[in-house]
């Protein structure tokens, strides 16, 4: 297990700069499901030269901003179940078809934040082990969606690697990941391991392999 | 002699609920939750009940009241924790109620499948987890699922925003969430509804739940808003 002391952690790019880098790599057309916090900062990021049409698995597509306090219906909200508006085209569907959304493999891209993240592309964001255990609609999200983007810092704040080489928490699912967005670098999963696409520029590659279990390559 | 399946008491909507039920709960968070329907269900008194819904309440008003009333054994729900979902976590603490987690999509095709008499289906959510464990595994075009089965209810509780005398619902937006599937899956469905029109005032091409998925309505004009009774402390009974 990678452990750093926590003095020696290097600061990498703040959460709207990793959202910015996501918005970026969503393309034109695409219909996305953001999980619930951090991923959902992706959507102020989104250029004019793309339309993206956003999912929330509650059964709304179509899904627009916050609204303004005077506006809020209780009857329309997202799944982190907040208030939240539609936008012109917008569609309204029961669970199934919500998640038929996911499981047949419709949504492009959903986003989503993680506690451990392995070489093999398995993920764990949904169970410390401890507590109420509750699921929602992660284990759906990470099996249907054609691309899963893990938006997370690489290091906890005690300084112990998320990226690992076995998942030590309750898995949300085996083998999903395709790519992780991190402060430090943005990297594909690959059968080999992590393939660095990006790279702060403050972390040496040296770094980025000491922070990582797996093998980590450019 | 017309059908109508409109009541104008609780009680007689609820007439046949029988204790050690299962009752199936519309709703996601509070929008399409049939919160007057779960206080008439606490003034019936039933007990010993299996709650199946996405969520396991909040604070001390609808499904948050039942179990606080303690007329729960089990709940069958995707995610079972809520910011003021006292209730739930206190009897689940105590080791007082049972908990079976399932992934909000299985939770969804689960009730579907037993609406359309589909006993089973393969899925590949939760395959390599821990929800996972001890159920059947098949491998298609080289990939792995497992057999999630059909969930049944005795009755479900449902809100709509509209029905008519033969039950042909509309809702409300994101209210609609878990109710059209849970109509369809529950052998009682019991329906609170906003307002009850004429037949020719609902559209027959904008209708969400044909009636022949409903058995009782009962108009509910002004239903309570969760979010705003917690607020205001309500708690009930």
């Amino acid at each position: 297990m990678i452990n750093i002391n926590s003095n020696n952690i290097l600061k990498g790019w703040d959460r709207n700069t990793i959202a910015e880098k996501i918005a970026n790599d969503l393309p034109h057309g695409a219909y996305v499901n953001l999980g619930i916090g951090m991923p959902e900062l992706v959507s102020q990021y989104i250029k004019d030269d793309r339309e993206i049409i956003y999912h929330s698995e509650n059964g709304l597509l179509g899904m627009g901003p916050s609204p303004n306090e005077n506006e809020i219906d209780y009857d329309l909200i997202n799944a982190g179940k907040k208030p939240v508006t539609i936008l012109p085209g917008g569609s309204f569907c029961h669970h199934a078809d919500s998640f038929s959304m996911i499981r047949g493999g419709h949504i492009d891209y959903c986003v989503l934040g993680a506690m451990e993240i392995s070489v093999k592309g398995d993920l764990a964001n949904w169970s410390t082990g401890k507590g109420i255990p509750a699921v929602g609609g992660a284990m759906d999200l990470v099996a249907g969606a054609k691309n899963v983007f893990v938006m997370t810092q690489h290091l906890t704040k005690e300084g112990k690697s998320k990226l690992v080489k076995e998942c030590s928490l309750p898995l949300t699912g085996a083998n999903v990941v395709s790519r992780v967005y991190s402060d430090y670098a943005v990297m594909q999963i690959t059968d080999i391991g992590f393939k660095v696409l990006q790279l702060n520029t403050n972390i040496t590659l040296d770094y980025l392999k000491s922070v990582t279990e797996g093998n980590v390559y450019q | 002699m017309q059908i109508n399946k409109v009541k104008e008491k609780m009680t007689d909507l609820l007439s046949d609920v029988f204790d050690g039920a299962t009752i199936m709960v519309g709703g996601f968070g509070e929008a399409g939750s049939p919160i007057e329907l779960l206080h008439g269900l606490i003034d019936h008194g039933a007990k010993n009940l299996t709650i199946i819904a996405n969520n396991a309440g909040n604070g001390n008003v609808g499904l948050g009241a039942l179990i606080g009333q303690k007329q729960v054994k089990k709940v069958i729900c995707s995610f079972p924790r809520s910011p003021k979902g006292i209730t739930f976590a206190d009897q689940y603490n105590k080791g007082e109620i049972e908990l079976e987690v399932v992934p909000q999509g299985t939770l969804a095709e689960r009730i579907r499948a037993a609406g359309a008499g589909i006993p089973g289906f393969y899925t590949a959510t939760a395959v390599g987890t821990p929800l996972a464990e001890g159920k059947e595994e098949k491998i298609f075009n080289g990939k792995k699922y497992i057999l999630e089965e059909a969930l049944h209810a005795d009755f479900a509780l449902i809100k709509a925003e509209v029905s008519d005398r033969y039950g042909n619902l509309v809702y409300n937006k994101t209210a609609r969430n878990f109710n059209p599937i849970m109509s369809m899956a529950a052998k009682n469905t019991l329906v609170q509804a906003k307002e009850i029109v004429q037949p020719n005032f609902t559209n027959p091409e904008h209708v969400i739940t044909p009636g022949i998925f409903v058995q009782k309505i009962i108009e509910v004009k002004e239903p309570i808003i969760e979010t705003i009774a917690i607020e205001e402390g309500l708690t009930y009974p």
